[in-house]
């Protein structure tokens, strides 16, 4: 048993810097939430910021890339990106297609600059 | 369970939880605990903050710290699906495990889907989609674990580049008004130049500033 989970110390870590800043969130989130309307204005609001932050993560992983996407040139980046989102658009929002093409081009990229 | 199947995203997160789980590998984690973190704190962004600042030394609190900041996105979510599972007979306790299971892919997926479930099913249809989600993950979690011995590079600059993709085009989906649009390419467009700045919590200023701005151009349009 502690050799599949490590030590009791390596658990409570877990929980405190991984599963309590996360989760208190969540709970926030339920507990101030409770009483909004589906449909009010302020539900407009809260989910534009939820897209915004969203939008920020998406552009922070393009923009500072970690790992091994750091070792794609950062105009490849921008270009999968956009040919997954011609793709998305071009078949009527299909996000398979999206999704595929920009792997594909990012690939393809990565093959000729060799 | 057949929408757990159904969806993209599904593909995408056991791809992003492979990687997690070879991840936590090379640094030295175990098994159980990489386990625990997915069942736990079950949102990728936050693991791979967690295992990575934890693997190169920082402190508890400095991990916590970066784990906290990568999660304000959450509450936002919550409160916006809630009111979709609701009914006004519900409780606040039959919600929590719902609550739990809320990260990024269920919020994309209960606006896709929630609006063809009957509202009196709706906690259920969440449950099941949040349990088959993270079966799947836990599944990639080990498996990713077990082969991370040399993972080729290419492999994993794939991998992570499926999570902008995926997020992008299916927050792009579901956008149904003009501020949910705004609000995505504004975000998009705000990050990089607030970013500048390095204040340690980039996102969330450029998220609630994009967001507002968003919301203040459909109020302004509404009063037309």
């Amino acid at each position: 048993m502690s050799d599949f989970f490590g030590d009791w110390n390596a658990l409570l870590v877990l929980l405190l810097a991984g599963f309590l800043p996360n989760e208190v969130w969540r709970m926030i989130g339920l507990w101030l939430g409770g009483g909004v309307d589906e449909g009010s204005e302020v539900l407009v609001w809260v989910r534009a910021v939820a897209t915004a932050i969203l939008a920020g993560v998406i552009a922070q992983i393009l923009v500072q890339p970690p790992g091994a996407l750091a070792s794609v040139p950062d105009w490849l980046r921008y270009a999968a990106v956009a040919a997954g989102f011609a793709a998305f658009l071009v078949t009527r929002r299909s996000t398979l297609a999206g999704v595929v093409c920009g792997e594909l081009a990012m690939l393809a990229g990565k093959w000729w600059i060799g | 369970m057949r929408s757990v199947t159904s969806t993209v995203l599904t593909l995408v997160l056991f791809a992003t939880y492979l990687g997690i789980g070879a991840l936590a590998h090379d640094s030295h984690f175990s098994l159980g605990w990489v386990l625990a973190s997915t069942l736990f704190v079950w949102a990728g962004p936050a693991q791979i903050i967690l295992i990575s600042t934890l693997g190169s030394g920082a402190t508890v609190v400095q991990a916590a710290i970066a784990v906290t900041v990568s999660a304000i996105r959450l509450f936002p979510m919550v409160v916006s699906v809630l009111p979709m599972l609701r009914t006004p007979q519900t409780k606040r306790r039959q919600l929590v495990l719902a609550t739990h299971f809320i990260a990024v892919t269920l919020w994309v997926e209960c606006f896709r889907l929630l609006p063809q479930v009957p509202r009196e099913h709706r906690i259920a249809f969440t449950h099941g989609l949040g349990c088959g989600l993270l079966s799947v993950c836990l599944f990639a979690t080990m498996l990713g674990y077990g082969l991370a011995a040399n993972l080729p590079q290419l492999f994993g600059a794939a991998i992570l580049l499926l999570t902008p993709l995926a997020f992008l085009l299916s927050t792009a989906r579901n956008c149904r008004q003009l501020a949910d649009v705004l609000a995505l390419v504004l975000g998009l467009a705000l990050f990089p130049l607030i970013s500048m700045l390095h204040t340690g919590v980039d996102i969330l200023i450029s998220g609630v500033s994009a967001g507002t701005v968003a919301y203040a151009v459909h109020w302004w349009r509404e009063q037309e």
